[in-house]
């Protein structure tokens, strides 16, 4: 018997973090030209089509942590967004597709710490975790004290998932330290709550440095790492995905811990869903597909997964119209 | 299976490109193609076809035509009928064609990609996405070409009609590589595709009807050996272009030898994959699997012998193991397969023969765990480690997917490691530091060095090989100068008759510059010796040869230079290559400009010389003499090369190299000139010499060497071996260490030299012993080779 729920939460080890070692982070070489060209062949060396195409789709909806974070988010909004994720389709189309009755729902909900109550209270015994985004969120540029205090009210308020930004500027000064000791404080903070360490990759100027980057936010005993807030001007994509997944390999190959990756921004559409599901299979294989190691932060994704997978049951083209809103 | 079995492990299904269109087309035409000739389809004189196998499920496609000599000669008949007007069509008009071409390939893009890869196995991901992209784009650029050719090559005219003969692997790129620049500069063309895979040559054959190409201006002649066989000895072709094995170039360089036919050749590779232990190992990885299992490895350029620094080798193969693991073999109309079917079971055979070889000699193998489909042609990605320099599968081109891995420890031992082979078509180098990749590129003896990438191609960048990868370069402006010929050409040209200066031959007694008498004395008796290595040298022989004068009068004796001189001579020039190589141009031109200065200061010495042996104007030919000098010194810091505009972020580099140690077998016209004018171009492009002076006038060129010797001209550089030309040149043209001949001579000895030079596939060119020398850009071109450097970039 197959459960769509998720996996386990966690069945590995989670990545405690090793002391901080900056000949790891200086030796990651990166060729940006060479990154480019395996992520544009990436969707082009690999497809899924028909039952393939539906089931992957439907592992995508597990993996997603269905994101609201607006300045006008409401208890309503975020409780609307917390029905959708524990029905993301509606149950005739369950039926049409052949999995009537099980349980299907996003990997995770994820809001600001004011709306962490809320869908605490929205998700309360479906198992689905509520992420804050947290510590500044989206520059990170508050006081680092305040960002502690941040991530242990969200913690205390039912958040199992906190995503951290990091301080970019100790990136691009190439203080490696700081950021190493920084992460470290956010992962103390958030004690038993699983933390993602969101890089803005598109802050950072360079692979080279999403590379580094990435390595020292796993040293700090990072739980994922995530490639942006949404909010930058260059969020998720292919190319830097690829590097911050080879950097997963690297801290796997060198330490034995796993550590789960999470593309946000500016996925929206089923087929970007689907190249990313390649990415991590072909990069770092099946287990890593799974929720406990890959999320997709995204909001409207969702109902466009809904609409493939609508095509795909009943052979027509489907309408967002009759796509539940979340 | 259900969706939800398919949740549990989300494998990858199955995702079938449609066949359906291509057979049809195949269907439209009952299965059975002709010959393309004259703008017409007819059946072969033979009356014989025979089979086009899809070699993914052993099934015949469809019957193609066994094309004849009487066909081939009807083909080549109406290319040359064709050429008449086509030769002469502006380029605008020509320009307008190949736009239509391009368009049209790219309007029935899907139909073509998925008919190569019925025909030929390889993975439509490829044909869709690399191969039939690429045919598009050169038509578009030659069509640029063609409309700029007035401008741009003025001057020059096309070849005539031209035989192209191309393989199986790449069935309608190499078509493209071929017909484009051919069409563009004004030439027609008989095409021969390859046995395998004639499909898609045809499908052209009725894009060129559709869009209203002349008839004529592409023949397409479908054939086993014997047809490309008749075509290379047909005498109505002025041209020959293969892309193939080198065995068979081989062939084909013998077969053409003193034809005067031009001919441009694309061989065989075993071309390195340097991984530096400053690499990005990932990207390296992702880059051997486009080098090697990038159409099953059935690639000239495939990376196939694969260099790591020791230190990271073990990382490396451990990523390599695990990337392996994950390729996908199968069904190449499947759009999720890595690696498709090879070609035909005699290919297959060839693979497991020299795998099975590798394994009996002690290389270490490994494949990944699964299987490969047992029906059709399939053979798993292969990675051999502990490969020494030695083994077979190190020097052998394999043409499949198996890689052979060994390491080195210093950029100097890489480099080493890299040249040995007598292979030169390309090399992949993987370094995040500019200063070593670049320093290792220029390095390389190759024509296409990746930097950080691998197998990247366009028109825009010309293509082809050092050594026994053949001559000759396909695409960007370097391309174009296989497909015209100076307007006023000197070739092919019959033996001309005996120079006009002979008929205002000075007596002896009216020779100028006499110098003044010492003494009543009886002369001291000169010896002209050989110049190698820097020293003057007797020739091994002991024999002297006479020289006489235009009156017939004893002027001098000169030694006999035999095999063993020219073999001392040879080794001084490849001893001298490297470091004249990496002399800077401006002090190549100050060696040359120090030449010129140094023979003026002897200038009458040298006029006399001239006179009494040529009997013409030696003064002015001293004056020639030193132009042509300052000349080639002007040259030598500004025969600059290119940055070609391929369509990635990039620089390609296109850099005009030296060839290497070049056997000069001077014209007898002019002497002196001659010399200065040929070997001063030849070394100022950084080649070394082993110069063969004219067997009718050697005296001015043994009269060189203490000029050579007062000018700093590095020992080795520049060698005279005084002999019989032809004895001399047939040594130079066999010797496996001599880069290129120039030979100025007979018929027979052209011929002579030509079937020669196949041993290693060395350059040649010919001239007759008299006439007028080439111009120096023809001349410039023929001292060098051009070697592109893709340097892609990005922070």
């Amino acid at each position: 018997m197959v459960t769509l729920s998720r996996t386990p939460s966690h069945p590995h080890e989670r990545n405690p973090g090793t002391p901080f070692d900056l000949s790891a982070v200086e030796g990651a070489l990166v060729n940006r030209s060479a990154i480019e060209r395996r992520a544009a062949t990436l969707p082009t060396r690999r497809t899924v089509k028909k039952e393939w195409q539906a089931a992957w789709l439907l592992h995508a909806i597990t993996t997603i942590d269905l994101t609201t974070l607006s300045g006008d988010d409401t208890p309503g909004t975020v409780r609307r967004l917390c029905t959708k994720a524990r029905q993301p389709l509606r149950p005739e189309l369950m039926q049409a597709l052949g999995i009537a009755g099980r349980p299907i729902a996003t990997g995770a909900v994820c809001v600001y710490h004011e709306m962490v109550p809320t869908a605490v209270e929205a998700l309360k015994g479906t198992g689905i975790p509520v992420a804050a985004v947290s510590t500044g969120f989206p520059a990170g540029l508050n006081p680092h004290a305040l960002k502690l205090k941040e991530i242990e009210a969200s913690v205390a308020a039912g958040a199992a998932e906190i995503d951290i930004v990091i301080s970019r500027h100790h990136v691009l000064t190439g203080n490696w330290k700081a950021l190493y000791d920084e992460v470290r404080d956010f992962r103390e903070a958030c004690g038993p709550a699983h933390m993602k360490a969101i890089l803005a990759v598109g802050e950072l100027g360079t692979l080279k440095n999403v590379m580094r980057a990435s390595m020292v936010c796993m040293q700090a005993g990072s739980d994922f790492i995530k490639t942006s807030t949404g909010k930058e001007s260059v969020n998720a994509t292919l190319h830097n995905s690829l590097v911050m997944v080879r950097a997963i390999r690297e801290f796997y190959e060198q330490t034995g811990y796993k550590v789960g990756f999470k593309p946000a921004g500016g996925i929206r559409t089923a087929k970007q869903a689907l190249d990313w599901l390649i990415l991590m299979k072909e990069e770092l294989g099946e287990e890593w597909m799974q929720p406990h190691l890959f999320r997709i932060g995204a909001s409207a994704l969702l109902n466009d997964i809904e609409r493939q997978l609508e095509h795909f049951a009943y052979g027509r083209y489907a309408s967002m119209q009759y796509q539940p809103l979340g | 299976m259900t969706v939800t079995e398919l949740l549990e492990t989300l494998p990858y299904g199955p995702a079938p490109e449609a066949a359906k269109p291509a057979l049809e087309w195949i269907e439209a035409h009952k299965g059975r193609f002709g010959l393309f000739i004259g703008g017409k389809w007819r059946d072969p004189s033979t009356q014989e076809w025979f089979a086009s196998i899809n070699p993914a499920n052993a099934k015949p496609l469809a019957e193609v035509a066994q094309g004849g000599p009487e066909d081939v000669n009807d083909a080549v008949k109406a290319a040359r009928k064709a050429f008449a007007s086509w030769g002469k069509t502006p380029g605008h008009v020509r320009a307008r064609y190949l736009y239509a071409l391009a368009r049209q390939i790219q309007k029935h893009s899907r139909l073509f990609a998925v008919l190569e890869t019925l025909d030929n196995g390889k993975p439509i991901r490829e044909t869709r996405d690399i191969d039939i992209p690429l045919v598009a784009r050169h038509f578009y650029y030659h069509a640029g070409w063609a409309q700029l050719t007035e401008s741009e090559l003025s001057g020059y005219e096309p070849v005539g009609v031209v035989g192209q003969i191309i393989p199986w692997n790449f069935p309608l790129l190499m078509l493209a590589w071929k017909i484009a620049p051919a069409l563009a500069m004004g030439n027609t063309v008989v095409l021969k595709p390859a046995e395998f895979t004639p499909l898609t040559a045809l499908l052209f054959a009725e894009i060129c009807q559709n869009v209203g190409l002349p008839a004529g201006a592409v023949n397409i002649v479908t054939g086993d050996g014997r047809t490309g066989a008749a075509l290379v000895e047909h005498e109505g072709v002025d041209k020959i272009a293969f892309t193939g094995s080198t065995e068979v170039g081989r062939i084909i360089r013998r077969a053409t030898a003193g034809s005067g036919k031009k001919l441009s050749l694309e061989l065989g590779g075993k071309s390195p994959f340097l991984v530096f232990d400053d690499a990005d190992l990932d990207s390296a990885v992702e880059g051997v699997v486009d080098a090697i299992w990038f159409n099953q490895g059935q690639v000239c350029c495939a990376g196939s012998r694969l260099l790591v620094q020791e230190g990271v080798a073990e990382k490396l193969y451990g990523k390599l193991r695990a990337r392996m693991e994950r390729l996908r073999v199968g069904d190449p109309l499947d759009k999720a397969v890595d690696i498709g079917a090879i070609v035909a079971p005699v290919q297959l055979q060839k693979i497991q023969q020299l795998v099975q070889k590798g394994v009996e000699e002690g290389a270490e193998l490994w494949q990944p765990s699964w299987a490969v489909p047992a029906e059709g042609c399939f053979y798993p990605p292969t990675l051999f480690t502990n490969v020494a320099p030695a083994s077979t599968i190190a020097q052998e081109e394999i043409f499949g997917p198996v890689l052979a891995a060994m390491t080195f420890r210093t950029p100097e031992e890489a480099v080493k490691l890299a040249n040995n082979t007598r292979y030169g078509l390309a090399a992949s180098i993987w370094s995040e530091d500019i200063n070593l990749a670049l320093d290792v590129a220029t390095q390389i003896k190759a024509g296409t060095i990746w930097i950080n990438s691998t197998n990247l191609f366009d028109a825009a960048s010309g293509f082809g090989g050092y050594r026994e990868s053949g001559f000759g370069r396909e695409g960007g402006k370097e391309g174009l100068w296989e497909y015209v010929k100076k307007a006023e050409s000197r070739l092919p040209m019959a033996d001309s008759p005996k120079s006009k200066s002979r008929a205002k031959a000075k007596t002896a007694e009216a020779i100028s510059y006499e110098p003044p008498a010492i003494s009543a004395l009886p002369p001291i008796d000169r010896t002209a010796k050989l110049f190698i290595g820097g020293k003057q040298a007797r020739p091994d022989s002991g024999y002297s040869k006479a020289v006489y004068g235009p009156q017939g009068q004893l002027i001098g004796e000169v030694g006999l230079g035999n095999r063993k001189d020219v073999r001392n001579a040879v080794e001084a020039a490849r001893g001298a290559f490297e470091g004249w190589r990496r002399t800077t141009g401006h002090n190549k031109a100050q060696i040359l400009y120090f030449l010129a200065e140094n023979l003026e200061a002897r200038a009458f010495e040298f006029a006399r010389r001239l006179e009494l042996q040529t009997g013409a104007d030696g003064m002015a030919e001293v004056e020639a003499a030193i132009q042509a000098l300052f000349t080639a010194a002007a040259w030598a810091d500004k025969y600059d090369g290119v940055v070609h505009n391929t369509p990635i972020r990039n620089v390609t580099l296109a850099v005009p190299e030296p060839i290497g140690v070049m056997g000069l077998l001077c014209p007898d016209d002019q002497p002196l000139l001659a010399i200065a004018t040929l070997a001063g171009a030849a070394l100022a492009m950084g080649n070394t010499l082993v110069v063969v002076p004219s067997p009718a006038h050697p005296l001015s060129a043994t009269d060189l060497y203490q000029v050579l010797e007062t000018s700093d001209v590095p020992a080795g550089t520049f060698n005279i071996v005084t002999g019989e030309r032809d004895e001399l040149a047939k040594t130079l043209a066999e010797h496996d260490d001599v880069d290129v001949v120039w030979y100025a001579g007979p018929q027979a000895g052209r011929a002579m030299v030509e079937k020669a030079s196949a041993g290693n596939m060395k350059r040649t060119w010919t001239l007759p012993e008299s006439g007028p020398l080439p111009g120096m850009d023809e001349i410039l071109r023929q001292a060098t080779q051009v070697k592109n450097i893709w340097v892609p970039y990005g922070a």
